[in-house]
């Protein structure tokens, strides 16, 4: 494996872990503010606010460390998407920032106003859409290089059916992977109307993630054929992430196994995730930017790799007793202690 | 929107987004080694007081953490995206203390969860202290991890251009520059002792304002020590500042004291103003500049006329620094007297007008960071990489930079007002007089 690979292949595990634990924050917002609009608030809001208050921080990591990680080892993507995505980025960033900072401040500061449970909400479908952008300008023809530098054009890019496919898709994965975790977490903290309202919700996302998943893959055919034969090349990845996908939908149809369900849900995305990064590859923005040419020195990349391993020598741990403590500890989960500062 | 345009908004969105990310970030490194001692404190002293002193800041620091954590974010994109000429360059030669940074802030953010949710989890307290331990460790590491990649930017070095290409990069090298080690110390102590001043004067305010509650008079003695000694640890670092700046950028050190001739036995200014390029108005101390500069009277210290025009720093950054200086040196002395004169039972100590000047000390702290970190970053144009590459041509070539000005505005706006109303409204809403007896049922309740 060159470094190059094993560099990018870090990243991109990093971006899936954002992608899984970001997915659980943002939809479980939505429900959150769905019940409230509803009037069925109380059956969700007590297990959503315990899953997410001592987790919340964390999620937003994930997402500082690949970023900060791929200038690291491909600084030549500060250049291109730096360049690019000022307007894109800027606007996601303001939205975690509103999201994150009213979220210390409801929880922690007591300020509880149904405004700011609908704004919260409302905002993890945003930001996924926000995000989600990245990925589409990442397949190319929506950049040119001109002599004053690069430029985005944000017509071709927004009217493009590409776009809005993948913005479809990053909203609806974000429900389902939400509420797939949630209905086990609900089911963990022996709240049968939790379970029984999340298990609906899971099932009802199920077909919609599955059928714009696999509608990008049909339009990336006319955007770009070259990332499309590419992808065909891994049909049989895919294929692995359906039958998982369907060994998903079938336990939480069947009321059984709920934890085995989420973990199976995890590899499908797994899967699936890295198929499509494979099959990017080696392009980081097509077709300006690959992994060789973007690629940090030797000293550098040695130096980070080593970085990395003792960092996650020190996060692993630390991450075990964070769900050891709360997310598999059953008296937390049931909500017999609290013992918030 | 010309080049020139976006780098004069690239500039302006990056000083505030800097400006305001340093309030919430200086607390967020100093406040958990205070909610360490006080928690340690309390626990050798078997003193309720001290753990709901840690306790109840523990709240508060929840609510700067999450700011600081989202402005955080905002400066860590900002960077790429309104530098990515500068974070090219600076990805392969200074992108493993950033990243080694994302590693202390994902151990801090780990750890600060599980010890908000595990207040009285445990028998023993002095458990519930080791899980402080990480976050203030954490945060401590995180400021030292980015003060590196700032040291960097003054003084590089760890690599070398040949024909415009870089080679023989060393990371490690990088990391350490000349500037790091008293950058990163001067940086540390300023959070603890920034810190400390702002509780000290949210205790001087609740004793003013009719608590007259003991448990307040035991922050503020607690406060004002800590204080003391990191406003002492903080000159003293001044001091090799002084002599690194002397050595390395002495165009730094030269424009911020206004010294123009080289010369032997410089005199250091005080104050003044600039008028046509004559100093007015200025306390001159005679040999103290060569003092600073090299511990030696007669030392010769280079002056503004060894630079080219277009090399040197805008001579307002005096004013900054005098600014900076001036409040260290006063919240020094009123530490000291305050502590001095609880010890000697004086009775002023506990007048009114002697804590407004504590109370006013907490804003004052805010304002020589900010002054510090102004003088720091325009003390080094027109550079971004002192000597490697300006400022000018680092920024982005995007004409959409006013706009995302006026974004990233309204959003700080909304996060100062948001922060401020959550944390007067919680400790307002649940004073420590009530808690203490809330407290005490509670124990008795138990009991029965």
């Amino acid at each position: 494996m060159t470094l190059e690979i094993l560099g990018i292949s870090v990243l991109w595990l990093f971006l899936f872990g954002y992608v899984i634990v970001a997915s659980i924050d943002f939809g479980a917002g939505f429900f959150n503010a769905y019940s409230l609009f509803r009037g069925k608030h109380h059956i969700l809001t007590r297990i959503i606010q315990r899953y997410l208050s001592p987790v919340w921080e964390v999620t937003n990591v994930f997402l500082v460390f690949f970023f900060v990680g791929i200038v690291g080892f491909f600084p030549k993507t500060a250049y291109y998407y730096g360049t690019i995505l000022l307007v894109p980025a800027s606007i996601a960033v303001v939205l975690l920032a509103i999201r994150g900072s009213y979220y210390a401040f409801t929880t922690y500061g007591g300020l509880r106003q149904k405004r700011w449970t609908y704004l919260y909400g409302l905002s993890g479908l945003f930001i996924p859409a926000s995000l989600s952008i990245v990925l589409t300008i990442s397949e190319g023809g929506f950049v040119s290089e001109r002599s004053a530098g690069l430029e985005l054009d944000y017509w071709t890019l927004f009217t493009s059916p590409l776009t809005w496919s993948i913005v479809v898709l990053s909203i609806t994965a974000v429900l389902y992977i939400s509420a797939v975790f949630l209905t086990w977490y609900a089911n963990k903290a022996n709240d049968e109307p939790a379970t029984e309202l999340l298990r609906k919700y899971a099932l009802i996302w199920a077909l919609p993630a599955i059928v714009t998943a696999t509608g990008i893959i049909v339009e990336l055919r006319d955007h770009n054929p070259e990332h499309f034969s590419r992808l065909m090349d891994l049909w049989w990845l895919f294929g692995i992430s359906f039958i998982l996908f369907a060994g998903t939908v079938y336990l939480i149809w069947k009321r059984r196994y709920y934890g085995l369900a989420f973990g199976l849900l995890t590899g499908q995305f797994f899967v699936a995730f890295f198929a499509y990064g494979i099959s990017h590859y080696p392009y980081l923005l097509y077709p300006y930017l690959t992994i060789y040419d973007g690629f940090t020195n030797e000293a550098m990349a040695i130096a980070l790799v080593i970085a990395f391993i003792a960092g996650l020598g020190l996060l692993l741990p630390s991450l075990y007793l964070l769900l050891r403590l709360f997310l598999f500890n059953k008296d937390y989960v049931q909500g017999k202690r609290d013992d918030h500062a | 929107m010309g080049n020139e345009e976006s780098v004069f908004f690239s500039r302006v969105l990056t000083e505030l987004t800097l400006s305001f990310h340093i309030i919430y970030a200086t607390i967020g490194v100093g406040i958990p080694l205070m909610i360490m001692i006080a928690q340690w404190v309390g626990i050798k002293k078997q003193d309720e007081h001290y753990i709901l002193l840690a306790r109840r800041w523990t709240r508060g620091f929840v609510i700067t953490v999450a700011v600081g954590v989202v402005t955080g974010t905002a400066i860590g994109l900002q960077l790429s995206l309104l530098w990515p000429n500068f974070m090219e360059l600076a990805g392969n030669v200074i992108a493993l203390p950033l990243f080694m940074e994302t590693f202390a802030f994902f151990f801090e953010a780990i750890f600060l969860g599980i010890y908000l949710y595990t207040w009285d989890r445990f028998e023993n307290q002095k458990k519930h202290l080791l899980l402080l331990i990480p976050v203030a460790i954490g945060a401590s590491f995180s400021a030292i991890f980015i003060t590196m990649v700032n040291a960097f930017m003054n003084a590089p070095q760890g690599f070398d251009i040949v024909n415009g290409q870089l080679v023989n990069i060393n990371p490690v090298l990088a990391m350490f520059t000349p500037a790091m080690p008293t950058k990163v110390a001067h940086v540390l102590s300023t959070a603890y002792m920034t810190s400390a001043f702002v509780l000290a004067s949210i205790g001087a305010y609740r004793l003013l304002k009719g608590s007259n509650h003991i448990y307040h008079k035991k922050a503020l003695m607690l406060t004002m020590k800590i204080g003391l000694i990191f406003s002492i640890a903080t000159a003293v670092i001044g001091d090799f500042s002084g002599k690194y700046l002397a050595e390395y950028q002495p165009e730094k050190l030269a424009a911020a004291e206004w010294h123009f001739e080289t010369e032997e036995g410089a005199p250091l200014m005080l104050y003044g103003v600039l008028d046509d390029g004559e100093v007015k108005y200025a306390i001159k101390i005679p040999y103290a500049l060569s003092i600073l500069a090299h511990s030696n009277p007669n030392a010769e210290v280079i002056g503004l006329d060894q630079f080219p025009e277009d090399e040197i720093p805008p001579l307002y950054i005096h004013y900054l620094f005098d600014l900076m200086v001036t409040i260290g040196m006063w919240m020094t002395a009123l530490s000291l007297i305050y502590v001095l004169g609880t010890w000697f039972k004086m009775r002023f100590v506990a007048a009114k007008w002697f804590r407004w000047l504590i109370v006013l000390g907490g804003p004052l702290s805010i304002i020589a960071i900010e002054a510090g970190w102004w003088f720091a970053e325009v003390g080094r144009q027109p550079w971004i990489l002192r000597g490697i590459m300006r400022t000018e041509d680092a920024a982005t070539s995007s004409g959409q930079v006013d706009l995302m000005l006026l974004l990233f505005a309204g959003l700080y706006l909304v996060l100062a007002i948001g922060s401020i109303i959550v944390l007067t409204r919680m400790f307002r809403k649940n004073p420590v007089e009530q808690e203490l007896a809330d407290r005490e049922l509670e124990k008795e309740g138990e009991l029965r």
